[in-house]
């Protein structure tokens, strides 16, 4: 058992549909009493039981941080991926019993900052449902710009809203809106730091065009959780344990690990938060790296890799696991 | 060298990518800010502020400095003097500004603590030492601060104590801390090393 990974026991106490896409699951304590306290930005991995299939994605939190009554999630459904929100949106109802993880927070606010700035596209404004509710709670200076396909797919959009009024701005693909980024990032005062979730393409444009104009490292945060990509299957040796395993075509080789007995440590499952990172004692072909954790040296010393969201292909690899 | 934490380690200053860029020397520091020059893109002066305060150089640095064709130049006789301007460009700027200082410890010290106040990463701002090693004190027992400290110990210019100058750095205050080298023997007193040249 990896630290950060304790488990708690909840029952599902609703499901709402809140578009077409997108679907919003409250977990209360099966035992009753309270959850743990979390910050704005935290995720739980929620463990998906499908048979001889067990799948652990990360979700943030998107309930305010001012109650821990219940912990509110929203999935978006995923029609080509690797079934994950298939499972959640298809087979988990109101009543049924689920075991997610203790709330991590790898994409948590820099509460020195005079301002906060958040950038959504899509389904990455779950964190900053729970983020600016928890700014508000004592008057914390924020703005949001959320970026939605549509109207109809817009999720929270009018809660938002009806919440914070102007501090929240919306722009709609279908009407070619477009967040004014430049202009954004040259009129805020000095301590703002910028948050961003979304797709990965949001998250570069942000981060280049925030470094582009000065904005030093340390005030700009993102979170991206990359879910695993499928791939040819390969085959791994792990030297620590002595064990020959194969990953297969839709398993992570973080999975394929786990599935072989053995246990490394894990929080996000989705190559940031550098908890798997696991050193390559030798190899023979070519990696497939798709995490934002290691540098790009490290991509290319061939010494290491992230086994929640990276692959392989080629003759041989020998992990020290 | 080995010393403690909270010894301030200062670097070569070099150009970032920014909107705009406030500079501010003392003496020699104005040296540092020449030498940036020599690696700054074509147009980094059009947007730049210089604050410079000569001190114990006179006027030798003014033209070359003045021949950066920087947006802005202000000279002054003290951080004191500076601190207002400093304070007024600070409330009214934006993110994209990028802040470098050159100079001595305690122009370096006092200039980020107005910084930080407003709001700046510390870790963002360029900062490279030039010239005097002279250090700003606070003496931990009456909390006065006492300026351009050379010798070690010093006596607190307020309430008169010999104190030993330590490397314990406090940036809340911009100063080094003394503290009282005898008080167990007030007669007891040790000879006096001019070390912070």
């Amino acid at each position: 058992m990896s630290a950060g990974t304790n488990k708690l026991n909840v029952t599902v106490t609703e499901v709402v549909a809140v578009n077409e896409l997108v679907k919003r699951f409250h977990f209360e304590r099966t035992d009753g009493g309270n959850l743990p306290t979390f910050s704005g930005g935290a995720h739980v991995v929620v463990e998906m039981r499908d048979g001889d299939i067990t799948r652990l994605n990360p979700y943030s939190l998107m309930s305010s941080p001012l109650s821990t009554r219940d912990y509110t999630i929203s999935v978006r459904r995923d029609d080509v991926g690797r079934g994950g929100s298939l499972f959640m949106h298809n087979r988990v109802k109101r009543g049924m019993e689920m075991v997610i993880s203790y709330p991590v927070n790898l994409f948590s606010l820099d509460l020195r900052a005079r301002k906060h700035l958040m950038i959504a596209g899509g389904i990455g404004i779950t964190p900053f449902l729970a983020q600016t509710a928890q700014l508000a709670s004592y008057g914390g200076n924020f703005e949001l710009h959320y970026t939605c396909r549509s109207e109809a797919l817009g999720s929270y959009t009018e809660v938002l809203r009806e919440r914070y009024g102007n501090r929240v701005n919306l722009y709609y693909d279908e009407h070619n809106e477009r967040i004014p980024l430049e202009r954004l990032l040259a009129t805020q005062p000095l301590g703002t730091h910028i948050y961003v979730c979304g797709p990965a393409g949001m998250i570069k444009w942000v981060r280049d065009t925030a470094g582009a104009h000065g904005w030093p490292d340390d005030s700009v945060h993102y979170e991206h959780f990359a879910a695993p990509q499928p791939g040819t299957p390969f085959d791994v040796k792990l030297a620590v344990s002595g064990l020959e395993i194969r990953v297969g075509e839709q398993q992570s080789l973080l999975e394929a690990i786990e599935a072989a007995g053995v246990d490394p440590p894990y929080l996000c499952r989705g190559g940031v938060c550098g908890q798997c990172e696991t050193n390559v004692i030798s190899y023979d072909g070519t990696f497939k790296h798709n995490d934002h954790w290691l540098s790009d040296e490290e991509h290319c010393s061939g010494k290491k890799i992230m086994p929640c969201v990276s692959r392989f292909e080629g003759r041989s690899l020998v992990l020290e696991r | 060298m080995k010393t403690i934490l909270s010894r301030p380690v200062y670097g070569t200053l070099s150009p970032q990518a920014g909107k705009s860029h406030l500079l501010i020397a003392d003496a020699e520091g104005a040296s540092a800010i020449l030498d940036l020059a020599k690696k700054a893109p074509e147009d980094f002066f059009a947007h730049a502020h210089i604050m410079f305060i000569p001190g114990r150089t006179g006027d030798s640095f003014q033209a070359s400095l003045k021949a950066l064709k920087p947006a802005q130049y202000y000279e002054g006789p003290s951080v004191a003097a500076a601190l207002p301007r400093l304070n007024w460009t600070l409330a009214n700027a934006h993110m994209g500004l990028r802040m470098y200082l050159a100079g001595t410890e305690g122009l370096i010290g006092q200039m980020m603590q107005a910084a930080i106040e407003a709001g700046i990463d510390p870790a963002s701002i360029q900062t490279e030492h030039r010239g005097s090693w002279a250090r700003r004190i606070q003496c931990v027992h009456c909390k006065g601060i006492t300026e351009n400290v050379t010798t070690q110990p010093a006596t607190c210019s307020h309430c008169g104590l010999l104190l030993l100058v330590r490397d314990h750095y406090s940036k809340r205050h911009a100063a080094f801390q003394g503290v009282c080298i005898n008080a167990e023997d007030p007669t007891e007193i040790p000879q006096t090393e001019e070390i912070f040249r």
